[in-house]
């Protein structure tokens, strides 16, 4: 598969979070008492329909009436710390800000141009009364976070290039068996990090596409070429001489040192970790829950295991933030974690493997999906519950 | 429309036609109105109340169902020709012809003469009492009435147009072959299901003998408009869709891109007027797009959701500005469908899209099996339609969300003159 899926993610909004932590995302966009406040962008003004409202949940629909792409920012009273942001609206597009606000003076801030300190504006939020339960996160909890996930990714590239290393040579020394027996668990390290891999656009065709992913005239290589090469089809299908192998492997693994280098100054956001853990549930959705990632080996359920585990660590990373923000949600994502690997270990080998899926029949795969389902809904809204 | 107590208590067997019943349009009107860039409106009765029963003519200088402002609902049908007989095939068609002009200007199958009591009746009946809701019927012929197997079964080989090929294997299709091609191919619409589904109910019934249905395809709301009156429908990712269509007012676009112009292809100049008929079944993987985030969505589709503008900014219409600069990098994201699909991107390449909104219940896994019946019409499916769906397959991020499970081509023969049949052309 492809498709980079932290491409669309939000560096900037980290800042957000780093600097402080007064805002919150998935309650109702109403505001303390005062409904929606419209604010209209243009080159000359930042007209806000009220100027002071009671605390709570604050819902800004910002509209650029202007010529120039431009941002929206709530600062607090400093005029430095960001307690909420909405950037890149387009001329004549409206896009909602929610925040969630304590009582204080705090400034407003459009920045048509995307340029320069903006078009300042007092603003107060005045007490409404309103419980608003806990606001702030710990920065250091952030960057906790932040740090143990890239210290998960390089841990995971090093052990791909480990586990590929010991899988190539026992194919290209004509150890079949063993191959086949090496291939899921090393593929493993790769669905821990799919999303992350699959963000790289020059290597993931080259070592993760399925042989329906090619274009006519695309040379097929990487993980998936091997696998057939492994669990041939029954007819049609000639089998790789050792000296056609070795291309084929050193191709891979020169693409997965290549890898293990890059992620090395990779840095992940609070946005890049949640949405990453969505990312790679979606990839369970879309291909392992089917059968169609390993349509040769049937050792799907190893990679699905993989990606579950990437995304309970991405889970686990951000937990403390999530726990701060939104106590339900998070224990809500805990559980359905648990119910999906209780359903995974039903289907455990004696050795601590996985049967072949396509022994798995399908009111036990609609289970399966079912779980993935039940778990996909809360943790899709877990980077909201945190960020915003 | 409600029947007037008078007309509803006409009995079933009377000669008096669903539209004579329904005070549709005359026959004179049927006969030879033609309309914007040759569709016709069989235009209303003077007497008739504005909003009062739709109907198209069949006859044009090309088919109804192209550039006709697309209708409601689809009803879609691929079929193989079980005989080997060219005569049982030119049979078949100038049955088919003559049914779908009735059905079409809202009469019964067969007229509606007396039968036999103990006959089972022509018209199966069940669009009795509906107007023509707008039907149009529209043929295509796929590459496999030409040759199939090595084999020239009509003798029509020589006269294959050179475009009219499988379309190939593009990236990350999965395709279902009992939801892909077919020797003829037939699209009804019209904006009452019952009525397109009764259309290629009795096509279908005409055909047993000589043809089988392959497979077939509803939808249950359009999502392309095929004229500046319409405005744009959304699609189930909840986006407006084909903002860029071509439309019926731009008689010269449709020149360029999607009538086949006389000397196109020497070998097939009996498809001069006519088109080719593009269709795939894309899946929507839609509970893994609903977990997405609003940001997502608009990055990946290149669109607010709302109004349909482009990232850009402006509203619906205004062209995008694929060199704008965002915070980081530009504003209309460099894998966003709106900016592979651009005709900029794709050497100018434009489509008429007349695609339908599906679901046919759920999967095995429980999730919806729904998505986008794609219906587009070009002049030249090969040359520029492949190229451009190669890059949407393989680079737009919409992908991940997508699953195209059927696919197909046809060329659609021109418009048909009175006392013709469809396709005629081809075969003298």
């Amino acid at each position: 598969m492809k498709t980079p899926l932290f491409a669309v993610t939000l560096s900037a909004l980290a800042l957000t979070l780093s600097a402080c932590g007064l805002t919150e995302p998935n309650a109702p966009a109403a505001s303390g008492g005062d409904g929606q406040i419209s604010v209209s962008s243009t080159s000359e003004a930042c007209d806000l329909s009220v100027t002071e409202v009671g605390s709570g949940n604050l819902a800004f629909r910002v509209k650029n009436e202007g010529t120039e792409v431009t941002e929206f920012y709530l600062y607090a009273e400093d005029g430095l710390r960001i307690v909420g942001e909405i950037e890149n609206i387009g001329p004549g597009l409206t896009r909602d800000l929610v925040v969630r606000a304590t009582a204080g003076d705090y400034v407003t801030a459009c920045k048509p141009g995307m340029v320069g300190q903006g078009i300042r504006n007092a603003f107060t939020v005045t007490e409404s009364g309103e419980d608003l339960g806990i606001t702030g996160v710990d920065a250091a909890d952030i960057e906790a976070a932040e740090t143990q996930y890239a210290a998960y990714v390089r841990d995971q590239s090093q052990e791909l290039v480990d586990a590929t290393g010991d899988f190539l040579k026992a194919w290209t020394s004509g150890d079949d068996d063993l191959a086949r027996r090496l291939y899921p668990t090393a593929r493993q390290h790769w669905e821990r990090i799919e999303t992350v891999a699959e963000s790289f656009g020059d290597l993931d065709p080259k070592m993760d596409l399925r042989e329906a992913d090619l274009e006519p005239g695309q040379e097929w290589t990487g993980w998936h070429r091997i696998e057939k090469d492994l669990w041939p089809p029954a007819t049609g299908y000639v089998p790789l001489t050792a000296a056609e192998r070795q291309p084929f492997a050193d191709d891979l693994m020169a693409n997965t040192e290549v890898l293990q280098e890059r992620v090395q100054t990779e840095t992940y956001t609070v946005s890049d970790i949640g949405n990453g853990a969505k990312g790679l549930l979606d990839e369970v959705a879309a291909g392992k829950i089917t059968g169609e990632e390993d349509i040769w080996s049937h050792t799907d359920l190893y990679d699905f295991q993989a990606n579950v585990d990437g995304a309970r660590v991405a889970y686990e990373g951000i937990k403390p933030l999530l726990d701060v923000k939104d106590a339900a949600l998070s224990t809500d994502i805990g559980e359905r974690f648990d119910a999906l690997q209780e359903l995974l270990d039903g289907h455990r080998t004696a050795e601590g493997g996985f049967v072949f899926y396509d022994t798995v029949e399908q009111p036990q795969r609609k289970l399966l999906s079912d779980a993935v389902n039940a778990l996909g809904e809360p943790l899709s809204k877990m980077t909201g519950a945190i960020i915003l | 429309m409600t029947p007037t107590p008078q007309d509803s208590t006409q009995p079933a067997h009377s000669t008096v036609s669903r539209r004579r019943l329904f005070g549709v349009a005359g026959a004179g009107a049927l006969a030879g109105v033609s309309g914007v860039a040759g569709w016709g409106i069989a235009s209303a009765r003077d007497d008739q109340p504005a909003g009062g029963p739709l109907a198209y003519a069949f006859h044009g200088e090309h088919q109804a169902g192209i550039v006709t402002p697309a209708q409601d609902r689809l009803h879609f049908a691929a079929f193989d020709v079980t005989s080997d007989s060219r005569e049982s095939l030119i049979e078949l068609l100038e049955a088919w012809t003559v049914a779908a002009v009735a059905m079409t200007a809202g009469e019964l199958v067969g007229g509606g003469a007396p039968q036999p009591y103990d006959a089972p009746p022509q018209d199966t009946g069940e669009a009795q009492d509906l107007d023509p809701a707008g039907l149009t019927i529209t043929f295509g012929f796929g590459p496999t009435l030409f040759e199939k197997d090595g084999v020239d079964r009509f003798g029509l080989r020589d006269r294959q147009p050179e475009e009219l090929r499988r379309l190939p294997h593009f990236p990350a299709d999965n395709l279902d072959e009992v939801r892909s091609d077919g020797d003829l191919c037939i699209q009804a619409c019209a904006n009452d299901p019952q009525v397109a589904v009764h259309a290629i109910r009795n096509l279908s019934r005409i055909g047993f003998g000589t043809v089988s249905m392959r497979w077939a395809q509803l939808g249950f709301g359009r999502t392309s408009s095929t004229s500046t009156t319409q405005a744009t429908p959304r699609n189930l990712f909840g986006f407006k869709d084909g903002t860029a269509n071509l439309h019926a007012e731009e008689p010269e676009e449709l020149s360029d891109h999607v009538w086949v112009q006389p000397g196109d292809d020497p070998a097939a100049d009996w498809l001069a007027g006519g088109s080719y008929l593009v269709a795939r079944r894309i899946s929507m993987r839609i509970e893994t797009w609903d977990r997405t985030s609003l940001r997502e969505q608009e990055s990946l589709i290149g669109r607010d959701r709302v109004e349909g503008a482009p990232l850009s900014g402006g509203t619906e219409f205004t062209e995008p500005d694929f060199a704008l600069q965002g915070r980081s990098g530009p504003i209309m994201p460099m894998d966003s469908h709106v900016r592979l699909a651009h005709p900029a991107q794709n050497n100018n390449t434009k489509l008429l899209r007349r695609g339908y909104n599906f679901t046919d219940g759920a999967d095995a896994l429980g999730r919806l099996d729904a998505g986008l019946f794609f219906i587009a019409f070009v002049r030249e499916p090969l040359t520029r339609y492949v190229p451009m769906q190669t890059v949407l397959s393989r680079d737009d991020a919409l992908m991940e969300y997508l699953e195209h499970t059927g696919s197909g081509l046809w060329a659609v023969p021109p418009g048909i003159a009175q006392g013709h049949y469809v396709g005629q052309a081809l075969f003298t």
